[in-house]
């Protein structure tokens, strides 16, 4: 008898609780009239004109008051209508599509930076062709002072970011491909693959520095103390791969139907078979997509590369022998040591230029990702 | 006749068990070379870091032991990723709302790709992008925060160049606002429909269905996206070392002053030698065990959710 009492006073009493929590309010609400954000929107706007045109505030400032006052004013205006719920509705409207629209300037701001100061320079034939060997602040003084033809590039950096890439690629695909298939095809969910899961998490977590510093401490321990050399770079970029490829390789593989492989494991194909032969094959576009994105996600590191491969200004094909330059590297010593100090922007705009580059293949190789998942995706008729 | 028989599939059998064995063991080999790696990257920064504590404390970089030389570095890494997590956040989870239950699914698709080519510009270029553009345009900002703000320490005095820890924070969460955007948004997707439409059906507007549904649901997903966007910020380098004018440990945010480990690693490492190289090793080790420590709270509030969402 003792239970049913004890449901009843506390039964309402949680109910009661619930609503303050939620924030729910259970009042009514009238039809407001329609259009009235649209009208609050036009108010905002003309403020933010008046402000910037009549008053001489700066733009950055009109606007920001501009999307307050809609704020507040849908806030109220819907409050006076349609009563506090519907102007609560409003406003989180109104945040959220600022947030967006927030996070979309930094964006746009950063790829307009990027093409207008280095995209005539990253165009330039010669840009592309030369390296900085023997070129020093008394050409870039000519350059400003007398017109000279801009001499230098970054021929040697674009050389040495496919190298290492490459060689990073070349250890992290093979080896992120066969975790992710024996996790998924192998290891289920034995001791061992929840183990391997685990840490390919934590491996994601670890700061690209230190996957620099990893690899200059195993050269260093090899190779004797102080060892920076292109294979170092690779190494420190496929700590940082490899846990990407595992990701993803690991979600396409998984998605593979059971009945392919169970059909071919009946008709008496060897496990290794079915694996090579049947489910790779079915998964081939997701994995060659998320293995684009594991390149995207390290071609443009820096701070590794700095740690363990060192900054050269000629041109070095031997990534066994010595440092090398790299895109993402050649744009910050570019940018932060100007070749001549008294005339920096010679060396900024190099600095950009190597940036544009380094943009442009972050989206192509984003782009190739998507259309490779989109077009080579296995035919889903049956 | 019984010989070809019994012949037949003892040939077949070894060869099988050849090309089996060889697959297997190659994947077994690849998913143990991870462990190796991890254990790697502790025994070779601990090694490399070890002279640093066998020597005296006269020698590290200050003079006073290695413990008085890393908790300025710690405190300004701490410091510049809890503003820009405490910044992104609303951001990343307006953004993701936006996505999962505002725009159509095609306008959602394409901002999807708009956020994940944020996650993939180079930090390098962030850097750049903030010490040229936006640290400049900070500098009113600053004024006006020292103007009427100047009694508290954080806003004592402003820089002229607008390079200060305040500016690194801001854009390491324009580098972060990605992570949590997409973690935060999956989990906004996957809140059960019935949920939705029943507190629709009872007459919630769209925000308090949201709150009432969506969010509930969400929370601790993007609890751990928003310590996963931490643990990137901690370990961000080359931004805040481009934009940070580096100097002592100070209260004030927007003046010079300040370091963090990574970006204390980069400016320092390519000219180290000796025992300065331990030092700064040591820097990283400290640094790993941080971002590891901040990643396994993640990993684990995460995956309670996973284990809350399978009673659904």
């Amino acid at each position: 008898m003792s239970t049913p009492t004890q449901e009843r006073t506390t039964g309402p009493r949680m109910d009661h609780e619930l609503d303050h929590l939620r924030g729910v309010v259970p009042s009514p609400v009238r039809p407001a009239p329609p259009h009235l954000s649209l009208m609050v929107l036009g108010g905002a706007v003309l403020a933010t004109l008046l402000l910037h045109l009549a008053l001489g505030r700066s733009l950055v400032l009109s606007v920001v008051i501009g999307y307050l006052l809609y704020v507040v004013g849908v806030n109220v205006a819907y409050r006076l209508t349609a009563g506090a719920r519907v102007a609560t509705d409003h406003t989180m409207r109104a945040l959220i599509y600022g947030a967006f629209v927030l996070a979309i300037i930094p964006l746009i701001s950063l790829l307009w930076t990027v093409v207008e100061n280095g995209g005539a320079t990253a165009l330039n034939p010669d840009f592309l062709q030369q390296t900085m060997n023997g070129v020093t602040g008394v050409h870039d003084k000519a350059y400003v002072e007398d017109g000279a033809p801009m001499v230098g590039g970054a021929y040697h950096a674009i050389i040495g970011t496919l190298i290492i890439t490459g060689i990073a690629a070349l250890i992290s695909i093979p080896v992120g491909l066969f975790t992710a298939i024996y996790l998924v095809e192998y290891g289920g969910l034995n001791r061992l693959s929840r183990a391997i899961r685990f840490l390919v998490d934590v491996m994601t977590g670890i700061p690209s520095i230190v996957a620099g510093l990893f690899a200059f401490a195993l050269f260093g321990v090899l190779f004797g103390v102080g060892t920076k050399n292109g294979v170092a770079g690779a190494v420190a970029l496929s700590v940082l791969m490899i846990p990407t490829v595992v990701r993803n390789s690991e979600e396409m593989l998984r998605i593979v139907p059971n009945e392919l492989r169970e059909a071919a494991l009946a008709l008496g194909v060897p496990k290794w078979r079915t694996i090579a032969k049947v489910v790779l094959p079915t998964a081939a576009s997701g994995l060659a997509s998320g293995i684009t994105l594991a390149i995207a996600r390290v071609i443009g590191e820096t701070a590794p590369l700095l740690v363990a491969v060192g900054f050269t200004r000629v041109l070095n094909v031997n990534p066994a022998d010595g440092p090398m330059n790299n895109l993402a590297l050649y744009a910050y010593y570019m940018f932060t040591r100007p070749l001549n100090p008294g005339y920096r922007d010679p060396s900024i705009e190099r600095a950009w230029a190597a940036a544009v580059l380094l943009v442009i293949c972050v989206i192509a190789l984003n782009l190739l990702a998507r259309l490779i998942a989109k077009f080579f995706a296995p035919k889903t008729g049956s | 006749m019984s010989e070809t028989i019994t012949r037949a599939p003892r040939r077949s059998g070894p060869a099988r068990r050849v090309g089996d064995v060889v697959f297997s063991g190659t994947s077994r080999a690849s998913a143990l070379l991870i462990l190796v790696i991890l254990a790697g990257v502790a025994i070779f920064l601990t090694v490399e870091a070890l002279p640093v504590f066998t020597s005296g404390s006269a020698d590290i970089t200050g003079g006073e032991g290695f413990f008085s030389y890393v908790w300025p570095l710690v405190a300004g890494t701490v410091i510049a990723s809890i503003i820009a997590m405490v910044v992104a956040t609303p951001i990343a989870v307006g953004i993701a709302l936006f996505v999962s239950h505002y725009a159509s699914r095609r306008i959602g698709q394409t901002i999807g790709f708009v956020v994940d080519l944020l996650a993939a510009v180079p930090s390098v270029v962030f850097g750049m992008w903030g010490m040229q553009v936006f640290a400049p345009k900070l500098v009113p900002f600053f004024g006006w925060l020292e103007d009427n703000l100047g009694f508290l320490p954080f806003f004592a005095d402003g820089s002229a160049t607008g390079r200060t820890l305040l500016t690194a924070a801001l854009v390491l969460a324009v580098m972060i606002l990605p992570i949590i955007t997409s973690v935060s948004r999956e989990v906004f997707v996957q809140t059960p429909r019935l949920h939705e439409e029943a507190a629709l059906a009872l007459g919630a507007t769209k925000w308090e269905m949201i709150r009432t549904a969506v969010i509930p649901f969400g929370t601790p997903g993007v609890i751990g996206g928003t310590m996963l966007g931490l643990g990137r910020a901690l370990g961000e380098t080359m931004a805040v070392a481009i934009i940070l004018s580096p100097g002592p440990f100070t209260w004030n945010l927007i003046g010079t002053g300040n370091k963090t480990i990574p970006s204390e690693i980069a400016l320092n490492f390519p000219e180290a030698a000796g025992l300065r190289l331990s030092e700064l090793i040591a820097a990283g080790l400290v640094l790993f065990a941080l971002t590891l420590a901040v990643n396994l709270i993640a990993r684990w509030i995460v995956d309670r959710r996973s284990e809350f969402s399978g009673a659904n």
